[in-house]
């Protein structure tokens, strides 16, 4: 089901929603490096996650909400031990 | 427009939510059985609960036009404690005949664990052995993708499971077509912080299409919005969409899901 909507109006309406959220993110990432101890953060692997989103981001990709959600997912094996009759 | 919250736990909502959202035009819901913030101690505690949304709930909807159905079950979170669970299941039979049981359900896992998986797959056999439709809870956050990925594995490992039976809730980016390419239904839950915003959701019927899909608010205890369906019927018509597409995603999908329940007797609104 493809967007009615063209690209210059969906941009028209969610602008100044992008523009803060992204202020929001610069913001924290401003406050986590003024912070005491922002070495120690920067190894905590949510901080490298964080890192990774924003190159996701600034890829032509047209998939990067799922990249992002499978980005911050836990590992699937695909051989994981079924249950059973008791 | 008249909708279907397919998703609700309206044990958790004052009478008002109930006002409201009939103003809004929720014509009928459906309430599966899910954790009460604590770990109930007894088979009783649950006995009790069932009547709650088999006897009560359906009098307060009833009370403001609303046609009220629920799913039985032990949640995900409770599924840990195998022994209670084993009894929970052994008395879900008890309720089956009540008229506005649609199913089993919110089963799922949680964390993903042995014991989830285990209770999981007994409550499966429940359902097939009474010919119940299945709905599923799927774990939120880092655990989600993972944990859809092990349920749809225990209902394709069954040759009995029928996809179109199966509902599968809380799908997002990364597990809608986990979830669709199988042929399950589907449902997307608008909610604050841990699950789907409006225009998201959107933005996924958009990627995937309108079929075998829905929307619901899962208001609970926890922060969240009874009137959440009515918001994305906003953000649909916002986009220009006619009013038969919306209309599908919130009354005709969870209608045609629904029907498949020999007690589902959906009255249309006049």
């Amino acid at each position: 089901m493809p967007a009615i909507q063209s690209a210059p109006q969906i941009l028209d309406q969610v602008f100044l929603d992008m523009r803060a959220k992204l202020l929001e993110v610069a913001a924290s990432l401003d406050r986590l490096d003024r912070a005491t101890s922002a070495d120690t953060v920067a190894q905590d692997p949510r901080r490298q996650r964080i890192q990774k989103t924003l190159e996701i981001l600034t890829t032509q990709q047209k998939n990067r909400a799922e990249q992002l959600q499978l980005l911050f997912s836990d590992t699937y094996d695909e051989k994981w031990a079924r249950p059973g009759a008791r | 427009m008249y909708y279907i919250d397919p998703h609700i736990h309206m044990v958790s909502r004052v009478t008002d939510d109930y006002e409201r959202m009939a103003r809004m035009g929720c014509v009928a819901m459906s309430e599966p059985a899910f954790w009460a913030g604590y770990d109930r101690g007894s088979v009783d505690g649950f006995r009790d609960y069932f009547r709650q949304l088999t006897e009560f709930e359906p009098k307060r909807a009833a009370s403001v036009g609303i046609q009220h159905y629920t799913w039985l079950c032990i949640n995900a979170k409770e599924a840990e404690n195998i022994s209670l669970s084993r009894e929970v299941i052994a008395m879900v039979p008890e309720f089956l005949d009540k008229p506005n049981v649609l199913g089993i359900g919110e089963i799922g896992l949680n964390k993903n664990t042995k014991n989830e998986a285990q209770i999981f797959w007994e409550h499966m056999e429940l359902a097939l052995k009474t010919d119940e439709l299945i709905l599923i809870h799927t774990p939120h956050l880092a655990d989600k993708y993972k944990g859809t990925r092990m349920i749809v594995d225990m209902l394709r490992d069954d040759p009995r499971i029928k996809p179109e039976r199966v509902l599968i809730d809380h799908v997002e980016e990364h597990t809608v077509r986990v979830a669709k390419e199988h042929g399950f239904w589907c449902a997307m839950t608008l909610y604050p912080v841990t699950k789907c915003t409006p225009s998201r959701a959107v933005d996924i019927i958009e990627m995937v299409g309108n079929d075998k899909i829905m929307v619901n608010s899962a208001g609970d205890w926890g922060p969240s919005n009874p009137t959440a369906v009515p918001d994305f019927i906003q953000e649909m018509r916002k986009r220009g969409y006619t009013e038969a597409k919306i209309r599908k995603i919130v009354y005709d999908n969870p209608l045609e899901f629904f029907r498949q329940s020999k007690r589902f007797k959906f009255r249309e609104p006049a």
